[in-house]
């Protein structure tokens, strides 16, 4: 395993007087969840791989507000929203990177009406930059003619027409990447978005997570990928639920670069 | 008695046309009622949406099969009405094929509308399959019982005999024609007509006349009486696909619009030298309800969108709450949104211009909040329509209603927010441990 993580927080930078190239934005998911603290580590050890100067909020970081707007809470959401702003215009950020997609919709689209105007990018975005600007290589071998389907999430692909990117790292790895019946535009929630992450789901035949898990199993995959932390805690229940956890891997993409560059 | 026939056609189109001015503006009205919302921005944008989505029918072919029959039927629908201007033409001066100094253009046009005529009532007829023999999914579902199940079989209805009347009379015509009577010069080419005509061999002049006529009148009168049902029924999307295509959303879907009103009052929270118990300005506007709870506090053009739609469904099959089994069906919030929006109007019209409070509203009466807490808002329903209706915008102001207005949120919700503002994340964590992740192993 490689040395520990280098996560500089903005503060050191600005305490040296330096801005970093990127801030990253761990989002709660990533901060707090054990399964998503995972995916944030794994895409540090590949921002500390390709020496990309970055920076954490850390304890200034706070929830952007997404599940308090999608839930309905439009004054808490922008109670959120412009604390954080003040934070991030104080730091004066340009650029912002996320593996969330949530965090990612709700700064990049929802801030700029309140003051806050960053370029936002999730982070295979992010990836597929560094690798076509050779900061990063990647080497497909533990990935090689693996099966791997890939899980749209709804905030990364029909809220901001983000499909490609993550599919193109995927290719990369010398994967073989298989369609569900409902990807893309078509893509099918897993179930989590608009604050349904924190509440009970309605009445129903079964729940979203486990139709969508049935979706992903149907293309016989070893690999299911996601990114967002939400679609990866929906899908990996969903697996353990289909009693599938021993064949099928659910993996965000930054783990699995993480994985074949053996970091 | 030489002009009656001309005077009773003119009759009939001031009554046809003046009821659905009538009808027009009783529409205007209702969706006025909605609260303003600014669309002045990115013209080229929203004609070439307009252009695409509701002139092109590019969603429509997302599903093939649907897509490919609705472009026929769409194609048939406007390419006629250039013989509906030449009968209206012919019954108002009292002529016969008016157009048909245009020659071979003429041949050339009949021929095409009867081919088209053909492909729509083949479309028409597959359509009613699948309504009724094939019963595809999304067209039962309970909202779709009564009325809307039965407009969508009126619509193929009346399709299809008004094309079975325009061949039939294509088919008399071309008859007379054959037999050289007077007022019927030849004229036209009748690719598909000319087969049925031989059901009309032996009969004499007058009562091929009788056909052509009865067949011309009762065309005519289907398309008047046509254009008024519309109101009352889901076809109104051949108006209102064009402007509700343009002033659909253009900015990415999953930003959702930031409140104005909450945003003056958290600018007042968090100004230092905002005085928290002055008194409200003597002019200050009374402040706006959070969210809509009733079709007054949607937009225009949420409620545009609500007569545009067509109830066909598509946003209710990919809704993945509704694919497993709950309650919510975006079909339905809209299909709720112009019922309630009819009742209000109605309202209106019996109480002398002035919406007299009914003890109802959309919210509870019409929407319940446990379908407004089944959406995901992933936005699937908005992608699916294929003609721009964003029915999430409305299910997101309902819950704004609830939560904010009301504080009806579901507990767990709540304590996902209570969360939010203690601790900085919907769980209970610390912020102060935000960055503990970077020294775990």
């Amino acid at each position: 395993m490689a040395s520990e993580l280098k996560v500089p927080t903005m503060a050191e930078f600005f305490a040296s007087g330096t801005v970093p190239e990127v801030l990253f934005w761990v989002g709660c998911a990533g901060s707090f969840d054990d399964r998503a603290k995972k995916i944030t580590k794994a895409f540090v050890k590949i921002l500390n791989k390709a020496n990309v100067s970055f920076a954490v909020l850390g304890t200034e970081e706070s929830c952007t507000g997404d599940p308090a707007k999608r839930a309905g809470n439009e004054f808490l959401f922008q109670m959120q929203a412009v604390t954080n702003i003040e934070v991030l215009n104080a730091y004066e950020i340009k650029k912002i990177v996320t593996a969330c997609p949530h965090c990612f919709n709700t700064i990049k689209n929802e801030y700029p009406g309140l003051g806050g105007n960053y370029e936002v990018v999730h982070h295979t975005q992010f990836l597929k930059d560094l690798l076509n600007d050779g900061r990063i290589s990647m080497e497909g071998g533990h990935f090689k003619g693996k099966r791997i389907t890939f899980h749209d999430p709804c905030y990364l692909g029909r809220a901001n027409g983000v499909y490609e990117a993550p599919r193109d790292l995927i290719r990369k790895l010398d994967a073989e990447l298989i369609e569900m019946k409902s990807c893309k535009q078509r893509g099918l929630c897993c179930g989590a978005g608009g604050a349904q992450m924190f509440k009970e789901p309605e009445k129903g035949d079964k729940d979203v997570n486990i139709e969508r898990t049935e979706q992903a199993l149907e293309t016989k995959p070893e690999i299911i990928a996601a990114g967002c932390p939400f679609c990866n805690t929906m899908m990996t229940d969903g697996v353990k639920n289909k009693e599938k956890e021993g064949d099928v891997q659910v993996m965000d993409i930054a783990e699995m670069i993480a994985t074949a560059e053996d970091l | 008695m030489q002009y009656l026939p001309n005077i009773i056609f003119v009759v009939l189109l001031i009554v046809g046309i003046g009821f659905f001015v009538k009808n027009v503006s009783r529409l205007k009205r209702n969706i006025f009622l909605g609260k303003e919302a600014s669309v002045t921005d990115n013209k080229p944008q929203r004609w070439k949406n307009m252009a695409k989505i509701a002139l092109g029918q590019s969603k429509m072919v997302v599903r093939p099969i649907a897509g490919a029959l609705h472009i026929i039927v769409y194609v048939g629908f406007v390419i006629i009405n250039i013989e509906v201007l030449e009968i209206i033409l012919d019954g108002i001066f009292g002529t016969h094929r008016m157009f048909a100094v245009l020659g071979p253009v003429y041949d050339f046009l009949i021929g095409s509308f009867e081919v088209l005529a053909l492909l729509v009532i083949i479309a028409v007829v597959v359509f009613w399959f699948r309504r009724n023999v094939i019963k595809l999914k999304r067209f039962f579902k309970p909202e779709m019982e009564g009325w809307p199940k039965k407009d969508g079989n009126f619509i193929l209805y009346i399709e299809l005999v008004l094309m079975v009347l325009f061949l039939t009379m294509n088919g008399a015509d071309y008859q007379l024609q054959q037999m050289g009577a007077e007022h019927y010069a030849a004229a036209g080419s009748f690719p598909i007509s000319s087969f049925i005509a031989p059901m009309f061999e032996g009969m004499s002049i007058s009562t091929l006349v009788l056909i052509e006529r009865t067949a011309w009148w009762v065309h005519i009168a289907g398309i008047l009486f046509f254009l008024n049902y519309l109101y009352y029924s889901k076809h109104l999307h051949i108006l209102l696909a064009f402007p509700n295509t343009y002033y659909g959303k253009l900015t990415p879907k999953g930003q959702f619009r930031n409140l104005q009103s909450v945003t003056d009052e958290v600018r007042m929270m968090m100004d230092p030298d905002a005085d928290p118990y002055a008194e409200p300005a003597e002019d200050a506007a009374v402040p706006d309800k959070f969210g809509a709870s009733d079709v007054q506090d949607l937009s225009w053009i949420q409620l545009l969108n609500a007569y545009t739609c067509t109830e066909c469904g598509r946003c209710t099959s990919e809704c993945p709450a509704n694919q497993t089994g709950k309650k919510l069906s975006p079909r339905k919030i809209m299909m709720d949104t112009r019922d309630r929006l009819e009742e209000v109007g109605k309202n209106i019209d019996a109480n002398n211009g002035e919406f007299k409070d009914d003890g109802k509203q959309l919210l509870n009466d019409f929407i319940t909040p446990e379908e407004l807490w089944a959406c995901t808002s992933c936005n699937a329903c908005v992608e699916a329509c294929p003609i721009s209706i964003d029915p999430l915008s409305i299910i997101m102001d309902m819950r704004q209603y609830l939560v904010m207005e009301e504080s009806a949120a579901p507990t767990d919700l709540n304590n996902m927010m209570g969360n939010i503002e203690n601790n900085g994340a919907p769980w209970p964590f610390n912020q102060m441990d935000r960055l503990n992740w970077s020294k775990e192993s």
